[in-house]
């Protein structure tokens, strides 16, 4: 069973802990609606009228469609309207097209080819469903099969067969330069060869379906004003009408989208394919028409989190430092881009994980292949790289010989380190959670791991950029021509000097002071001698929390602790500088109540069902 | 033919909002004529938490109690834009834009009653419980519904605010990759416990013990929430989720619920959790999203625990019987790792 | 189509409707009566959103056939309440944050409530077996399977 603490004690200095509404069990807003069974999900708006769309989909992983005979389906009982994709407006976008990012390379309905099992290339609208499926049972489609690819490396061999005419060397484009998404951080050569020893690894993430318990779907219907308004499962409300805007070319202020009550999301409810679907219908209808994916369309159709490939390559020192660290990633995106593409950048944001490594370099790939186009999930661009990274770690320590959790707190990233993607990082707690989660198991590990701190000995060399090697490899359309590595080369035709980095975005400043609250006012304790925000200086647009200012003065009444409350001392006056807090020494048991060196009270909030 | 215990250790780090910025959502905030607040959203929930979360930062944050306020979310036609519930960026960028919305908000509550006390706004605070009071004078006070009603039927003015919250957009390198990905990062580390049958292959997770930081736990409830569904997900992830079972081929897929396996019920694993909380800075009250993040760790927590009980190392998820009795036979047999 | 008349009680109230032949008892349910408290998870009777009660029995109103409720009482989840006072199942699933998107929880109360009806004082694994044709992908289940043992032990605090 679970149990749960809240463990106050820890960062306890850099929190304001007295708010009124703002850490407490507050009841759902949404929970009355949901024990009554009367929360408002899309398919819970009544029309009078209905109809009902379902889409004939392609069998083949791959086909040229040459002609599609609907007259048997068009004479069914109930059929109201057949939708070719003639009938769709402007029939090809990207869902990134919103923020310009990528070229359209997906039809809502396919006309020439399918370059996946289950690709819709037309629908029907009936009266009833059961109506609408027999219709398009009726529906006959003259296939011609052609070669298909389903494995991300195959795909990215010369003779691979085209997957997506927008991208013809099955690879997304990078910068217009590259097929992959470079990251160059040191040299990962001059690492490897420093290496006492090399560890290398091959790793596949599994297609996972979000599986919400709520299928996708869409009710659309004329509004009055000459509008259409469309009760949806997205869980990006102006994504959804966006792209419902350009795809039926029509203006975005004749849309009226409500939603905001889903039944689950996951993820795969953003990529705006029954919206659309569902509003098309009803500009031809001039009906209410409900576009629903069914359980098996949600698990085959439907995009899943796509499938992902991982080699990693560690050079590690015999005392457990990793030294160099290289990736070679392929996305499985299926026959479309969806979001797949963006997930690589953030993916390549990500690595080499939440450790400080002097020397890192990875290729990142977005392959389309024959399958279901693949979008967001849970953890989308993460998930998969997590698993190889861990999995990977957990090679090296028994490699080196080595406590897995030692290793990872020896190797981990602290405030002050420089990431490899060129930004200090700050605000850091790796360590502490696996001081905590090791201690709560009895997982023992050794005082000079159990004293490590996030918050000490980073910086320093840490923060140190090395020279960086880079290359021009896998240019886009080499890999037409002949094959080339596709892991990043570890000799590099280019040097970039030491400590080249530009500066970090922070968020735009609120258009007018009085949008902006005092630090104290949403939860930050603020100090002159915290080391961090010195260091923002007021010259770039700071971010929510503004420049440091006075202390804070101490606080009569107790900070508000989640059940069980313990009486608690008031913080002491943040007299600068204030002490180092003594570490936590997480190998000594804890329980309620004990006084830590150095820390506050210990508040535990544990609580046992 | 034996079963082995096994136990596995993971930590990550996950990035909050969407990558490379550009993803703003914005906020309204209105007063009713006697001074309950009206929160207008086009951000979804989708079990996450969405309108709970707002409520309360917009309440805490005007200073009024949380009953005194409504969310309400998505029409697009009263709903201001928002990006959208992904990328754990709902708490992080809609959290933000309701903080300005309601500060601005909180200024006109403050002015208009400034103007009925007869003091200066600057010498006033709210005491969270539906007053408006001059510092170190609490008798010298007005409630919010007459604040209101003397701001709206007798001074003419709103009590209302607007924010957005935005990181500009910026883009990656093609050389070297360098970006701004994003501006914080929840944490976690676990530890698995589980159990392999040599014999079935069948493993069965017996306990988390889990450390989860997120910033600040805005409301200690959904957090757990968050935390036992994704620690719930992880496991099915790892163990029997998948749309292609023998990826890349697509044979074999599952069409529903009897074919596509996630533990069910009988299945829950006793999980020990601590949250940590280190607040980001540009966070709302520090908050980071949870609700990603903490399925992840659990993944390759149990490909490593698996590991420890019979030496079989399953790179390819999910952690199928199938997957594992195979490298048992390769393996010659289970080979314990030894005890953590 | 031909619409055949089909009479049975919701909730208690006597209710009519006419249903296409083969209709399933969600469908009539949601479209027909305009109860929308079941909902469509699959219509393959794997996920128990759709769960009512026939005549005091669990049932999966997407696979059952409308016209064999006829002269029988179906319950959902919209007749749980009596009147503005919640059932302790919904108090308590309020009381233990039991639900997030919320879109099994009319299932799972019938589910628990058929349990409840046969068995007030359920074991964890009697609660586990009962709500096991329910799928949730929110909450790992645990909170649920506490709020049914809370409402059943009576310690769900009252709503209000």
């Amino acid at each position: 069973m679970t149990t749960i603490e809240f463990r106050k004690d820890l960062f306890a200095d850099e929190r304001v802990d007295d708010l009124k509404q703002i850490g407490k069990p507050t009841v759902r807003q949404d929970i009355l609606g949901h024990v009554t069974g009367r929360s408002p999900y899309y398919d819970d708006h009544l029309f009078d009228g209905l109809l009902h769309m379902r889409c004939v989909r392609s069998p083949h992983h791959h086909a040229r469609i040459r002609s599609i005979d609907t007259s048997a389906a068009e004479r069914m009982p109930g059929v109201r309207r057949i939708v070719m994709p003639s009938d769709v407006p402007h029939n090809i976008n990207t869902l990134l097209s919103l923020i310009n990012f990528g070229r359209d390379d997906e039809p809502l309905l396919s006309h020439t080819k399918v370059s996946y099992r289950g690709e819709p290339v037309c629908a029907v609208i009936a009266d009833t469903e059961r109506q609408a499926r027999a219709a398009i049972a009726a529906v006959r489609v003259d296939w011609e099969v052609l070669p298909h690819v389903l494995d991300v490396e195959e795909a990215l061999e010369p003779d691979a067969p085209v997957v997506n005419e927008e991208y013809p060397n099955n690879t997304f484009d990078y910068h217009e330069r590259y097929d992959h998404q470079k990251l160059r951080f040191g040299d990962i050569g001059a690492g490897f060869a420093q290496a006492d020893r090399v560890i290398e690894g091959r790793y596949q993430m599994s297609p996972i379906e979000q599986a919400p318990l709520e299928t996708c779907g869409a009710i659309a219907a004329p509004e009055t004003n000459d509008r259409f308004v469309c009760y949806t499962s997205t869980q990006a409300l102006f994504f959804s009408l966006g792209t419902t805007a350009k795809l039926l070319d029509i203006a975005s202020s004749r849309l009226h989208f409500v939603g905001g009550t889903v039944g689950g999301g996951f993820g795969g409810k953003v990529d705006s394919i029954v919206e659309p679907m569902a509003t098309l219908g009803a500009v031809l209808t001039g009906r209410p028409v409900k576009f629903m994916w069914d359980r098996p369309e949600e698990m085959q159709v439907g995009a899943p989190r796509g499938g992902e490939r991982w080699y990693i390559k560690d050079g590690v020192m015999n005392d457990g430092r990793i030294v160099a660290r290289s990736f070679t990633g392929f996305f499985d995106c299926g026959a479309y881009t969806r979001l797949s593409s963006y997930a690589i950048i953030k993916a390549t944001g990500h690595l080499p994980g939440p450790y400080t490594i002097p020397n890192v370099a990875s290729n990142v790939y977005c392959v389309y292949t024959n399958r279901t186009p693949a979008t967001a999930m849970r953890g989308f661009g993460i998930t998969g790289v997590d698993f190889a990274i861990e999995s990977h770690m957990d090679k090296v320590a028994e490699a080196v010989g080595m406590d897995p959790v030692e290793l990872r707190i020896l190797n981990a990233y602290r405030d002050g380190d420089m990431k490899a993607h060129r930004r200090l990082a700050k605000n850091t707690a790796l360590i502490e959670c696996c001081q905590v989660a090791a201690d709560k198991a009895g997982w023992r590990i050794g005082p000079q791991f159990a004293a490590a701190s996030s918050l000490s000995d980073g910086g320093g060399d840490r923060a140190l950029i090395g020279e960086t090697v880079t290359d021009q490899e896998g240019r886009i359309g080499e890999r037409r021509q002949r094959r080339i590595p596709f892991a990043p080369s570890e000799r590099g035709t280019g040097r970039i000097a030491a400590g080249t980095a530009g500066e970090a975005v922070s968020a735009a400043r609120p258009q007018r002071d009085d949008m902006q609250p005092e630090p104290e006012r949403i939860g930050h304790k603020v100090s002159a001698a915290d080391p961090e925000r010195p260091a923002q200086p007021a010259a770039p647009p700071a971010p929510a929390a503004p420049p440091p200012q006075a202390p804070q003065p101490a606080q009569a009444t107790p900070p508000p602790v989640y059940e069980p409350q313990a009486p608690a001392e008031p913080p002491a006056p943040q007299s600068p500088p204030p002490a180092q807090p003594e570490p936590y020494r997480p190998s000594e048991p804890f329980q309620r109540g004990v006084k830590r060196p150095g820390a506050s009270r210990f508040i535990s909030g544990t609580r046992r069902r | 033919m034996a079963v082995h215990h096994g136990r596995g250790f993971a930590c990550i780090n996950y990035p909050i909002g969407m990558n490379l910025g550009g993803d703003p959502s914005q906020a309204l905030v209105h007063s009713t004529p006697d001074g309950k607040f009206m929160v207008t959203l086009s951000s979804i929930d989708l079990g996450q938490g969405m309108k709970s979360v707002t409520r309360q930062i917009a309440s805490e944050t005007l200073g009024v109690p949380v009953e005194d306020v409504y969310v309400d979310t998505a029409d697009s036609d009263t709903g201001p834009h928002c990006m959208g519930s992904f990328a754990s960026r709902g708490t992080h960028r809609v959290g933000n834009a309701v903080i300005r919305a309601a500060t601005e908000a909180r200024q006109q509550l403050l002015e208009a009653a400034a103007e009925e006390l007869e003091v200066s706004a600057a010498d006033l605070d709210t005491d969270g419980a539906g007053n408006i009071h001059v510092k170190g004078a609490p008798g010298r006070s007005i409630t919010v519904a007459d604040t209101a009603i003397a701001a709206q039927f007798k001074q003419g003015r709103t009590l209302s605010g607007r924010g957005i919250f935005l990181i500009p957009p910026s883009e990656a390198d093609p050389d070297t990759g360098e970006m701004t990905p994003v501006s914080c990062f929840a944490h976690a580390a676990l530890v698995v416990d589980l159990e392999v049958d040599d014999e079935t292959g069948v493993v069965e997770v017996k306990e988390i013990n889990s450390a989860y930081e997120v910033g600040r736990a805005l409301n200690p409830k959904l957090v757990e929430q968050q935390l036992i569904g994704g620690a719930w997900m992880g496991v099915s992830h790892a163990l029997y989720e998948t749309t292609e079972p023998y990826y890349p081929d697509r044979e074999h897929g599952p069409q529903d619920f009897n074919h596509y396996l996630m533990p069910g019920p009988a299945e829950v694993v006793t999980h020990n959790i601590a949250v940590l909380e280190r607040p980001a800075e540009d966070a709302p009250y520090g908050g980071k999203g949870p609700g990603e993040m903490c399925a992840n760790p659990v993944l390759p927590a149990i490909a490593n625990a698996v590991y420890n009980a019979v030496g079989v190392r399953c790179d390819t998820l999910p952690i199928t019987p199938e997957k594992i009795l195979r490298g048992l036979r390769e393996n010659g047999g289970a080979k314990p790792q030894g005890r953590r | 189509m031909e619409k055949t008349a089909l009479n049975f009680t919701l909730n208690g109230a006597e209710t009519g409707v006419f249903v296409d032949a083969g209709a399933n008892l969600l469908d009539v349910l949601r479209r027909g009566v305009g109860d929308q408290t079941p909902k469509y998870g699959c219509g393959q009777g794997s996920c128990g959103a759709c769960s009512v009660l026939i005549d005091g029995e669990l049932h999966l109103s997407c696979l059952t056939l409308a016209e064999t409720v006829a002269g029988k009482s179906v319950e959902t989840t919209a007749g749980l309440a009596g009147g503005p006072e919640l059932h302790a199942l919904q108090k308590a699933f309020i009381d233990g944050f039991a639900a997030q998107c919320g879109y099994c929880t009319p299932g799972m109360l019938m589910a628990a409530r058929a349990l409840l009806d046969s068995n007030p004082n359920p074991s964890r694994d009697d609660v586990a077996e009962a709500i096991s044709g329910n799928i949730c992908r929110c909450t790992g289940y645990e909170p649920i399977i506490d709020a049914i043992l809370a409402a059943a032990s009576g310690s769900g605090r009252r709503f209000g």
